[in-house]
């Protein structure tokens, strides 16, 4: 890489998307194959959540595996431009400790950058973003690499048909680099935040340091996923509603002039009722869950590489998760291919 | 059973969740009125922003019909106020 193609870090920078790479296991599970085994039905599952299929990784891929193609995909976006971050927004880390971001710079060929994870549940592609844009306007990195990736299907519980039916695998990341607020591309202000008093409402209570794995044998239930989804489902609307609002009035936005919403795709129904309640019409909201169920962090990459955008759209992201947090920004889309 | 609040809900059902007006009254159940569980979540949040009040998800749970809901949002202090 040429020192060219690098941009100089430098304090008070603006954060521009220049790239966007997807990428799915190969393997798609239908409502159909779910229900051989679980007392639900395809019309179950599609008028609750909306989902019609989703991927699964197959047994020998992790996180990584996925993080590390999605972050391939971005760059190449980018035109092959060298980052000098990689962060990984994800709830299923390869492992407990180390974070996994490092590994995943490594197979990219990034050797020395900086790498961590961000846990922020299905808010973590928003707060990773945060945390690149964050490093760009800080002078700490010129160009940063942001994913989100999960492998989340093994953790699923399947004998629970609320949270087995809901989740699958994938992974998306954007890379944004140093550059000027008037560039297509910028991203505008962020509106983070968390409630740790619902910390239980979406869990997986075994394998951290307050119940070890295998030392304290933790109840059979405790090694899975965990979702109170009715709970889950009232305290997201309200939340991701208010964030939204946040970020359109810090950046100046009129909700008219949003071209495209893209929200955490955790539920077709929760997406329908915020963007009711914002004033955004059907035609903007961005839907893909029936592709891919909910792949938590990574839902927002994967909706925005199916979101139809032309450069110099407004795009309003915003995301809920387990924590509680959530997050939202905005920002206009820059003349790119995805990848 | 007239009163505001059961005025304030069927005008909630129908402006938010479609429920022909024909349909409503106090007699019907959620079921009748073609709301699944998500439904019953998304009217408790809708209650919560139109009348102050808050139903818990064990308290709609056990709400039979539309009159059931206007009873107990009354009895925790719902008001409407004139807008």
């Amino acid at each position: 890489m040429t020192d060219a193609l690098r941009p100089r870090p430098r304090a008070g920078a603006t954060a521009v998307i220049e790239g966007l790479g997807t990428w799915v296991p190969p393997r798609v599970v239908t409502n159909d194959e779910l229900a051989q085994t679980l007392d639900t039905s395809d019309e179950w599952i599609r008028t609750r959540t909306g989902i019609i299929e989703r991927h699964f990784a197959d047994a020998d891929m992790s996180t990584l595996d996925l993080a590390t193609e999605a972050g391939a995909r971005a760059i190449k976006s980018a035109g092959g431009a060298q980052v000098d971050a990689v962060v990984l927004g994800t709830t299923t880390p390869d492992r407990t400790c180390p974070g996994t971001a490092p590994e995943v710079a490594s197979r990219l060929g990034l050797p020395n950058v900086a790498a961590f994870d961000v846990q922020a549940v299905c808010s973590g592609f928003v707060y990773a973003l945060a945390a690149g844009v964050g490093l760009v306007a800080a002078g700490i990195a010129g160009r940063v690499l942001v994913i989100g990736a999960e492998v989340i299907t093994p953790f699923m519980d399947p004998e629970d048909r609320g949270t087995k039916v809901i989740f699958g695998d994938g992974a998306g990341g954007v890379v944004v680099r140093a550059g000027e607020p008037d560039e297509l591309g910028a991203i505008g202000p962020f509106d983070l935040g968390s409630d740790g008093e619902h910390s239980v409402l979406i869990s997986l209570p075994a394998g951290g340091s307050r119940v070890p794995f295998a030392r304290d044998q933790p109840d059979r239930k405790d090694t899975y996923f965990f979702m109170d989804g009715r709970e889950v489902y009232r305290h997201a609307i309200p939340r991701m509603v208010t964030s939204s609002q946040i970020v359109l009035a810090k950046a100046g936005v009129d909700v008219a002039d949003v071209d495209r919403f893209v929200g955490h795709q955790a539920n077709a129904r929760i997406l329908d009722a915020v963007a009711e309640r914002l004033g955004i019409p059907p035609e903007r909201r961005v839907v893909n869950i029936d592709k891919y169920g909910n792949t938590a962090a990574a839902t927002i990459p994967l909706a925005l590489a199916d979101a139809d955008l032309s450069a110099g759209d407004r795009v309003l992201i915003t995301a809920f998760g387990g924590g509680l947090t959530w997050g939202s920004t905005t920002f206009t889309w820059p003349d790119l291919t995805s990848a | 059973m007239a009163s505001a609040v059961y005025d304030r809900v069927a005008a909630l059902l129908v402006d938010r969740f479609g429920v022909p007006v024909d349909d409503i009254n106090p007699e019907a159940s959620f079921e009748d009125l073609d709301l699944d569980s998500l439904d019953l979540v998304e009217f408790s949040l809708a209650c919560e922003e139109e009348l102050g009040v808050r139903i818990e998800d064990e308290e709609a749970e056990n709400l039979a019909t539309l009159g059931d809901a206007v009873t107990l949002l009354e009895s925790k202090g719902a008001t409407v106020q004139n807008s």
